[in-house]
């Protein structure tokens, strides 16, 4: 028999995803995939997962389910929460440790505290059929995932695997620093000249606010208002995960995943591919700072980035033999 | 035609050829997407031509902005001029008042008929500038002059699938149902979307399209047809 999750509470907004549906944006569908691709790629590791494997990504508050499998190994990454287990042996387990559990426990994870999305993987993953090359769940368009669907009360989320693996549990080699404080590094334009001169400075000069407005399609910020040159309509054009737009009400909004792949608002400046994870966790009411840096810094800092992932992934896998 | 070239981030270049809606302008993105495909360019995801750019989306672990642009700037050098063939659709509208629920509002505005309006919208062949907005969106033009209208100012929460809509000198038509603040003026039963296939969109970005008038009653014959993938929608190759 194949093993399953019995979802007992959903949480707020609880969806499958892997990396990334690749190769439809002309044809207008966002890539979607995981908010916080650092996260779901260690909790990947921490299972034994490779970094393709779907995982659960939970928005504000995660859900409770319950095994009915042998057992599942799970770990939770991109929060400070903990996973607590409320049957069989009662506990918890630290975000960043993978753990396993057995038939009919119950396990939840409750609100996701400091961040705003975080990761459970499960070994081996969900069993749902890719969508145009990818399992991640497109909400808006009903694609992919669980039925195209976030998880509701009573879905039974089947796993790959009936079974998982005797070994020791893995930790992450060092904390996830969740960088709640560090300023958010962008790339000016694709149209900042549709801005005015002071408006890019105070664009660069202020704290914004993330506002309750924050989805997998954009997040929107609260702050000093950015005034364009000439109107706030351009011809639309292509946009990129991590565009700051900014529509008529002067006040941004930072594109995530779930993006329209094309839009009718200038975007003054851009957030570099290595930072897009650490806006993504950023929950409503916490402050972003912007700062400018050029294509090529940004690009090796995503390679630095990649190195670290890399290595952090090795070592985890290490663990596994030891 | 020079080009611009505009960082998006880290992850994306826009190439950019002007700053107008225009058929040249946009032949000239469509012809330079076809280009970086066929080149394929380390690096390079995916293409996504627009009216008026081309986003060229890249791994920046695989490669750089300068060397794209570069190799970029070699195409553009070489580009040929030549337009290719290119699929001309005819997509059954149903114009009945049942299907068409900003029709006579978009007759009063324009100060014509109704039968005008769908005269001038059905004769029309349209040219697929760019999909975008949601999955298998298309935006056509060029409306004609006197169909021409804004935006509506208060946009429908939910704009049925399949709805033909006009607004601001483009023509479109829903693929799912979603909001939106376009006059919809008819609608087609079929399917614009399909994530079954591995070519999922009906509609590339320069395609043609020419909208063949249907009664309600043949709306829901090829409704019914389509639901059970007995219909294809009437397909052949033009160079107009």
């Amino acid at each position: 028999m194949r093993g399953a999750l019995e979802v007992i509470s959903p949480g707020l907004f609880t969806t499958v995803q892997d990396r990334g549906r690749i190769g439809y944006q002309d044809v207008g569908l966002p890539t979607s995939g995981p908010l916080d691709r650092i996260s779901l790629r260690l909790a990947n590791a921490l299972v034994g997962n490779s970094p393709d494997t779907p995982a659960l990504e939970m928005l504000i508050q995660g859900p409770a389910l319950k095994v009915l499998a042998r057992s599942v190994r799970v770990a939770l990454v991109g929060c400070n929460a903990r996973i607590e287990v409320r049957s069989g042996t009662a506990r918890t387990i630290a975000a960043g440790t993978s753990v396993r559990l057995s038939r009919d426990d119950i396990f939840r994870i409750g609100n996701l505290g400091d961040s705003i999305c975080a990761y459970l993987a499960i070994e081996g993953g969900p069993d749902v059929p890719a969508v145009l090359g990818s399992t991640s769940t497109f909400v808006r368009g009903a694609i992919g995932g669980f039925d195209g669907r976030r998880l509701q009360k009573n879905d039974f989320v089947p796993l790959k695997l009936a079974d998982s693996s005797e070994r020791a549990e893995a930790t992450l080699p060092c904390t996830l620093d969740l960088a709640l404080d560090q300023p958010i590094r962008v790339v000016l334009g694709p149209q900042a000249d549709c801005f005015t001169a002071d408006a890019v400075k105070t664009f660069l000069a202020s704290a914004y606010t993330v506002s309750p407005q924050a989805d997998r399609m954009g997040y929107r910020l609260a702050g000093p208002v950015l005034a364009h040159v000439k109107g706030h309509d351009i011809i639309s054009d292509g946009t990129v995960t991590g565009a700051v737009q900014v529509p008529g009400s002067g006040q941004p909004i930072v594109l995530m995943v779930d993006n329209q792949t094309t839009g009718g608002y200038p975007k003054i400046a851009t957030v570099i591919s290595a930072d897009v994870p650490v806006v993504a966790r950023r929950r409503p009411g916490r402050a972003i700072r912007f700062v400018a840096v050029e294509v090529s810094e940004a690009v090796a800092l995503r390679k630095a980035q990649e190195a670290a992932l890399q290595q952090a992934s090795e070592e985890i896998a290490k663990s596994f033999h030891q | 035609m020079s080009a611009r070239f505009l960082p998006a981030g880290d992850t994306a270049i826009v190439v950019e050829f002007g700053d107008r809606i225009d058929r040249s302008v946009n032949d000239r993105v469509l012809r330079l997407s076809a280009q970086v495909r066929a080149a394929n360019l380390p690096g390079v995801v995916e293409t996504v031509p627009t009216f008026r750019s081309l986003m060229v989306h890249y791994d920046p672990l695989v490669s750089d902005s300068a060397s794209l642009i570069a190799a970029i700037e070699k195409l553009l050098d070489s580009g040929g001029e030549e337009n290719a063939p290119r699929k001309l659709w005819r997509i059954p509208a149903c114009y009945a008042e049942s299907h068409a629920p900003d029709l006579s509002e978009v007759a009063q505005r324009t100060g014509l008929s109704t039968e005008e309006v769908v005269r001038l919208h059905r004769d029309t062949r349209f040219h697929v500038y760019m999909i975008g907005f949601v999955q298998g969106y298309p935006y056509m033009g060029d409306v004609p002059r006197a169909l021409v209208l804004p935006r509506r100012p208060d946009p429908r929460v939910r704009v049925p699938a399949g709805s033909i809509a006009i607004a601001a000198g483009m023509t479109a038509i829903y693929p799912i149902e979603s909001p939106g603040g376009w006059h919809l003026i008819g609608a087609t039963p079929i399917r614009l979307f399909d994530p079954r296939s591995l070519r999922p969109a009906l509609l590339s970005p320069g395609d043609a399209v020419q909208f063949e008038p249907v009664s309600a009653h043949e709306f829901d014959t090829i409704r019914t047809a389509v639901a059970a993938d007995e219909y294809s929608v009437p397909c052949e190759m033009t160079m107009t």
